[in-house]
C-alpha cells in the first residue's frame, strides 16, 4: 500500500522554507509511522531531521503531533490512523520551541524535573539493607516509574499553552513519585512546594495528558492526588481549586473545554478585580487561538467521557 | 576551551554510575552523550539485574560458577569472582538511591529466575528494570549537579604519544566542532547492535567507542561472541524479555512440545541463552518451525500476572504484533543481541592505551565470556562502571594537563568537510542495510569458515565503497545524516574485528559455534582473541583465559 505523510518542515538556517512536505512511502499492515519516517529519511531525504532510538516505546524520543494529537510515532501504526490511507499529517511535539523539523527543544522540559527536587531524600538512618516496603507500595509507583519522559503530555496540555511556567504533567507525575515514595522523608515540604503557583493547583483537569501518555502514567490524577494531599497534611487550596471544577465540568458535558465559563466560574462572577487580573491570559490565548468565543463540543465527546470515568474509577 | 580531569563518553548505566562516583570523589568530571541520558539504550533493559545476596542465603560463588559455566569458561574469572561479590552492595545501593525494586511479602526485594541460574537471584521492577535504575541514576546525577555535554557527538579522540586526552566532539544543536580535553577518558558507549540487521539494539547502538579506541591501538577481545537473544520479534528484532520465561513462559514447536526438554532436560526454557537459541533455530531448520518462527507461550500465568510483572511485554506484543499474550502464545526467534566482546579491560576499566578507561558493554573485562547470563550486563555496568570512574580519577591526579594542538582538530573538520561536499552518491543507510544483513548471514547462531569468509569479504568490499558515502543534508543544526555517515566508518571497524575474531578461533565455544569445528577445544582456545588494528586491516593475537578456582568441565544444562 502506499502512505502519504505530510510532514512539517522547518530549518533554522533557512526559516523562509518552512511549511509542510508529502512523501510517500510503501507501508504494510504493521507498519508504523516511525518506520515510515525511518524510510523518508533512510530512502527519500536525508534533511529531514527527528529524534527515534528505541523503535520499542521505552526511550521517549519520538513524540510527535500525528493529525494534530502527540503520540509516539514508534508506536502508532500508520493504519491505526489511517486505515482507508487517508494522508497523516506530522507536526512536531507542541509546547516547545521547535530546532528543525521534528526536533524540539526539550530544555524546558528537563529543567522542570529539575525543579522538583527529583531524587529521593530519605530521612533518619540508612539501613544496612533495603529499606523495607510493601510490593503493592512498589507496583503502585512502578505505574509513574513507567513515564518515559517522552512530553506527549507536555505537548498537548491546555494549561502550558497559555503558561509556560506550568510545571507541567510530567514533571508533576515525577513529583508525586517521590511524594508517595514510603522512603521519601520530604513528603511536606514537596507538598508545600508543589501547592505553590505553577503547581497541582494550575492544572485544569482538561485531561490531555491522561488520553496522550502512552505509558498510562495518568499525570492528571496524580496531580489530583496530589492535591488531596497537600490538604491532608495541611495546605490550603487556593483560587485553583474551584477553577478546577468548572473546567472538569465544561470537559465532561461538551468534551472540551469552554474557557469563556471558566474564568468566572472559578473567579466568582463578581470578583471583577481578579477576573481583570486574569486578562492576559486570555489575550495571550485569543492571540493564538485557543480561546474561542463560543463554547464547541470536541468531536469525540464520549471518547472524553470515558477517559473521564477512566480517572474517576482510579 | 573545555576541559576536566575526567570525561566520559555516555550516559547509560555505566556511564552515569561513574559519574556518581567521579563526583562523590570531587574530581573535576562529565559527562558526554549523543542523546538525553533518559533515552540512553540502558532504558530498553526489561529482565532484571542479578546479585548473590548473602544475607538472604544465596553465595556469591554460585552466581560466580553460573557466570563462569554460562560463559563456556571463557570469563576471567578473578574478574567474575569481583563482580559476583560487589553485587549485592551495588543493589543495596541502587535501592537506597531511589530504585523501585519489586518486593516479597516481608517488604524486602523480591527476585524472579533467570536463564543459566537455578537460584532465583534476578532483582527487578517489572518489565522496565533498565529504565527505572537509568532514571535513579540519572536523578543521582542531577542531584550531585555533575556536568553533561548532552546531545553531543564525540567523533574522535585526542590522541598524542599513544595517550588519550581528551575528544572531539559536535555540538548536535549547532553542528560546531569542539576539543573537549581530558586527562582521563572512560568510554561507556555501549553496545554495536545496528552493525546488525535485525537486532534488539537500538538505532543509537552503533558502537563508535568500540571504533574509537580500536583506531587508538585498543585491543578488541572475543569479538566474535555476539549473543543472540531466543526470544525477539520477527523483522524489527524487538526484543521480549527473559522475563517472561523466568516467569514459567513455554518455548513450543509446531507440534506444540516443549522441545527443549530434548536439548536442557534440567533447565528447559532457561538454559544459557546461546543454547536456547540454537535449540530454537535447529527445530526451525528442521522444519518444526511456524513460519521461521518458535512459539512463546505464556497464557498460563494468566492475565493479572502478565499484566502486573511483564506489562512492557504485553505492550509490545499487543502494540507490534496484535497479540494479546493472555489469549496467544507469540512468535518469536534468535535475534542479534549483545556483543559479549568488547574493548580488553583489565578489572578497574584500563585499556592499554593510557588515560583511556572503558566500562559496560562496550568493555570486555571478561565477565561473559563466550555467553552473557541474562541479568549480568546490568550488573557489570554499575559495578565496573564505579571501578573505572576511581581508577581514572587516580590517573588524572599523576597526570599532567595537556597543551593544545590545534591542528587535530582541523583534520576532523575537514573529515566533516568531506563528507559534506561529496556529490549525492551512496546513502550510509544502504551500506549499513547491506552490512547488518550479511553480518547476520555470516556470524549469525550458526556459522562455518564459509560464512565467515563471506561476511569477511562483504565488509571489506563495503569499507571499499565507503568512500563515496555523501549526506543530503549540509546544514549545521541537528544534522542526523551526517552523524549516520561517521557512525558507519566506525560499525564498519566494528564488524571486520567481528570477522577477524570469528575467523580466528578455530573451535566453538558460548556463542561462536562453528558447525565445521563443534567441538570446544580446551587445550588450544582457553584464550581469549585479541583484534588490534593494523593499517587497513588487522591482527589478531590470543591472551589466556585467567582460570583460578573453576577448572573447565563439560557444560551441559
Ligand atoms: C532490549 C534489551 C534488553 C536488555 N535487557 C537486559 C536485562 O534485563 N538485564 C541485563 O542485565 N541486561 C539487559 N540488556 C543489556 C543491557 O541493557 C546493556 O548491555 C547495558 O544497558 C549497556 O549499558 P551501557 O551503559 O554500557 O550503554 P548504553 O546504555 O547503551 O549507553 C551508551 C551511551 O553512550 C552514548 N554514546 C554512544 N556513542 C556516543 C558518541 N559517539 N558520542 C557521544 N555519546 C555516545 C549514548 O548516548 C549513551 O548515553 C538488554 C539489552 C537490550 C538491547
Ligand atoms: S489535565 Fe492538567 S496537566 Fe493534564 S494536560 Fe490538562 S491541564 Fe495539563
Ligand atoms: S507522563 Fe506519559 S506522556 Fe507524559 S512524559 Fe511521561 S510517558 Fe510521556
Ligand atoms: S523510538 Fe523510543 S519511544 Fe519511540
Amino acid at each position: 500500500m502506499e502512505q502519504t505523510l505530510r510532514v512539517k518542515r522547518y530549518d533554522p538556517e533557512n526559516p523562509g522554507s518552512a511549511g509542510y512536505q508529502e512523501y510517500t512511502v510503501e507501508v504494510t499492515d504493521t507498519t508504523t509511522i516511525l518506520d515510515a519516517l525511518l524510510t523518508v529519511r533512510e530512502e527519500m531525504d536525508g534533511t529531514l531531521s527527528m529524534r527515534c532510538s528505541c523503535r520499542a516505546s521505552i526511550c521517549g524520543s519520538c513524540a510527535m503531533r500525528v493529525n494534530g494529537q502527540a503520540k509516539l510515532v514508534c508506536k502508532t501504526r500508520v493504519n491505526s490512523v489511517a486505515p482507508d490511507g487517508e494522508t497523516i499529517t506530522i507536526d512536531p511535539a507542541g509546547n516547545m520551541p521547535v530546532i528543525k523539523d521534528l526536533v524540539v527543544e526539550f530544555k524546558p522540559f528537563w529543567d522542570k524535573m529539575r525543579a522538583i527536587t527529583p531524587y529521593l531524600q530519605p530521612e533518619g538512618e540508612v539501613p544496612e539493607a533495603e529499606y523495607l516496603a510493601s510490593d503493592d507500595e512498589m507496583v503502585h509507583l512502578v505505574g509513574v516509574v513507567n513515564c518515559i519522559q517522552c512530553g506527549a503530555c507536555v505537548s498537548d496540555c491546555t494549561v502550558l499553552e497559555v503558561d509556560s511556567s506550568f510545571l507541567g504533567p510530567a514533571a508533576l507525575a515525577k513529583a508525586y513519585r517521590f511524594v508517595k515514595d514510603p522512603r521519601d522523608g520530604h513528603q511536606k515540604d514537596r507538598l508545600g512546594a508543589l501547592n505553590e503557583s505553577s503547581g497541582v493547583w494550575d492544572c485544569t483537569r482538561c485531561m490531555q495528558c491522561v488520553e496522550v501518555c502512552p505509558k498510562d502514567v495518568n499525570p492528571m490524577g496524580r496531580i489530583m492526588a496530589m492535591r488531596d494531599l497537600a490538604m491532608e497534611v495541611g495546605y490550603n487550596n487556593t483560587s485553583g481549586s474551584r477553577h478546577t471544577e468548572s473546567f472538569a465540568r465544561t470537559v465532561k458535558k461538551n468534551g472540551r473545554l469552554d474557557e469563556t465559563r471558566l474564568a468566572v466560574d472559578s473567579m466568582g462572577i463578581f470578583n471583577i478585580p481578579a477576573l481583570l487580573a486574569e486578562a492576559p491570559v486570555g489575550l495571550r490565548a485569543i492571540r493564538k487561538g485557543k480561546f474561542p468565543w463560543k463554547a464547541h463540543k470536541s468531536s469525540e465527546p464520549n471518547k472524553v467521557k470515558r477517559v473521564f470515568e477512566k480517572i474517576e474509577g482510579e | 576551551m573545555y576541559q576536566h580531569d575526567v570525561l566520559i563518553i555516555g550516559a547509560g548505566l555505566a556511564g552515569l554510575r561513574a559519574a556518581v562516583e567521579a563526583a562523590r570523589m570531587g574530581v573535576d568530571a562529565a559527562v558526554i552523550t549523543k542523546v538525553h541520558p533518559i533515552r540512553s539504550h540502558s532504558n530498553a533493559a526489561q529482565g532484571g539485574i542479578n546479585a548473590p545476596m548473602t544475607d538472604r542465603g544465596d553465595e556469591w560463588e554460585g552466581h560466580a560458577l553460573d557466570t563462569i559455566k554460562g560463559s563456556d569458561y571463557l570469563a576471567d574469572q578473578d574478574a567474575v569472582e569481583l563482580m559476583s561479590r560487589e553485587a549485592g552492595d551495588a543493589i543495596i545501593e541502587l535501592e537506597h538511591m531511589g530504585v523501585i525494586f519489586s518486593r516479597n511479602e516481608d517488604g524486602q526485594l523480591g527476585t524472579r529466575r533467570f536463564g543459566g541460574q537455578k537460584v532465583a537471584r534476578t532483582f527487578y521492577v517489572g518489565a522496565i528494570t533498565g529504565s527505572a535504575m537509568l532514571q535513579v541514576l540519572y536523578e543521582q546525577a542531577v542531584k550531585l549537579d555533575v556536568n553533561i555535554y548532552e546531545e553531543w557527538f564525540v567523533s574522535n579522540l585526542i590522541i598524542e604519544d599513544g595517550a588519550c586526552h581528551g575528544v572531539m566532539a559536535m555540538n548536535i544543536h549547532t553542528g560546531e566542532l569542539h576539543m573537549i580535553r581530558a586527562k582521563a577518558v572512560i568510554m561507556a558507549t555501549g553496545g554495536a547492535g545496528r552493525v546488525f540487521e535485525p537486532s534488539t539494539n537500538a538505532l543509537i547502538c552503533t558502537g563508535e567507542g568500540l571504533g574509537l579506541a580500536y583506531r587508538a591501538g585498543a585491543p578488541l577481545m572475543d569479538m566474535e561472541m555476539i549473543q543472540y537473544h531466543p526470544t525477539t520479534l520477527a523483522g524489527s528484532g524487538i526484543l521480549l524479555s527473559e522475563a517472561a520465561r523466568g516467569e514459567g513462559a513455554y518455548l513450543l514447536n509446531s507440534d506444540g512440545e516443549r522441545f527443549m526438554k530434548t536439548y536442557a532436560p534440567d533447565y528447559l526454557e532457561l538454559a544459557s541463552r546461546d543454547v536456547v537459541s540454537r535449540s530454537e533455530q535447529t527445530e526451525i531448520d528442521e522444519g518444526r518451525g511456524i513460519d521461521g518462527n518458535i512459539h512463546l507461550d505464556l497464557r498460563h500465568l494468566g492475565r493479572t500476572f502478565i499484566e502486573e510483572r511483564l506489562g512492557y511485554l504485553q505492550e509490545v506484543a499487543v502494540e507490534f504484533v496484535g497479540i494479546d499474550l493472555a489469549d496467544d502464545p507469540i512468535p518469536i526467534r534468535p535475534g542479534m543481541h549483545y556483543i559479549m566482546g568488547g574493548i580488553k579491560t583489565d578489572v578497574d576499566g584500563a585499556t592499554e592505551v593510557p588515560g583511556l578507561y572503558a566500562a559496560g558493554e562496550t568493555a570486555n573485562v571478561s565477565v561473559h565470556g563466550g555467553n552473557r547470563l541474562g541479568a549480568n550486563s546490568l550488573l557489570d555496568t554499575v559495578v565496573f562502571g564505579r571501578r573505572s570512574a576511581v581508577a581514572a580519577a587516580e590517573y588524572a591526579k599523576s597526570a599532567e594537563r595537556f597543551s593544545s594542538d590545534e591542528s587535530m582538530l582541523q583534520s576532523e573538520q575537514a573529515r566533516y568537510q568531506a563528507l559534506l561536499d561529496r556529490p549525492a552518491d551512496l546513502r550510509a543507510s544502504a551500506v549499513r542495510r547491506d552490512m547488518g544483513e550479511s553480518m547476520v548471514a555470516g556470524i549469525g547462531v550458526y556459522r562455518d569458515q564459509n560464512s565467515i569468509d563471506a561476511a569477511t569479504a562483504k565488509i571489506k568490499e563495503l569499507r571499499g565503497v565507503y568512500s563515496r558515502v555523501a549526506v543530503d543534508n549540509k546544514g549545521k543544526v541537528f544534522n542526523t545524516d551526517l552523524m549516520s555517515a561517521i557512525e558507519l566508518d566506525y560499525m564498519l571497524d566494528v564488524a571486520q574485528a567481528v570477522c577477524a575474531g570469528a575467523d580466528a578461533r578455530k573451535e566453538s565455544r558460548g556463542a561462536h559455534f562453528r558447525t565445521d569445528m563443534p567441538d570446544r577445544d580446551d587445550e588450544n582456545w582457553l584464550k581469549h582473541t585479541l583484534v588490534y588494528k593494523d593499517g587497513d586491516g588487522s591482527r589478531v593475537e590470543t591472551n589466556d583465559v585467567t582460570i583460578t578456582d573453576w577448572t573447565p568441565i563439560e557444560r551441559v544444562y
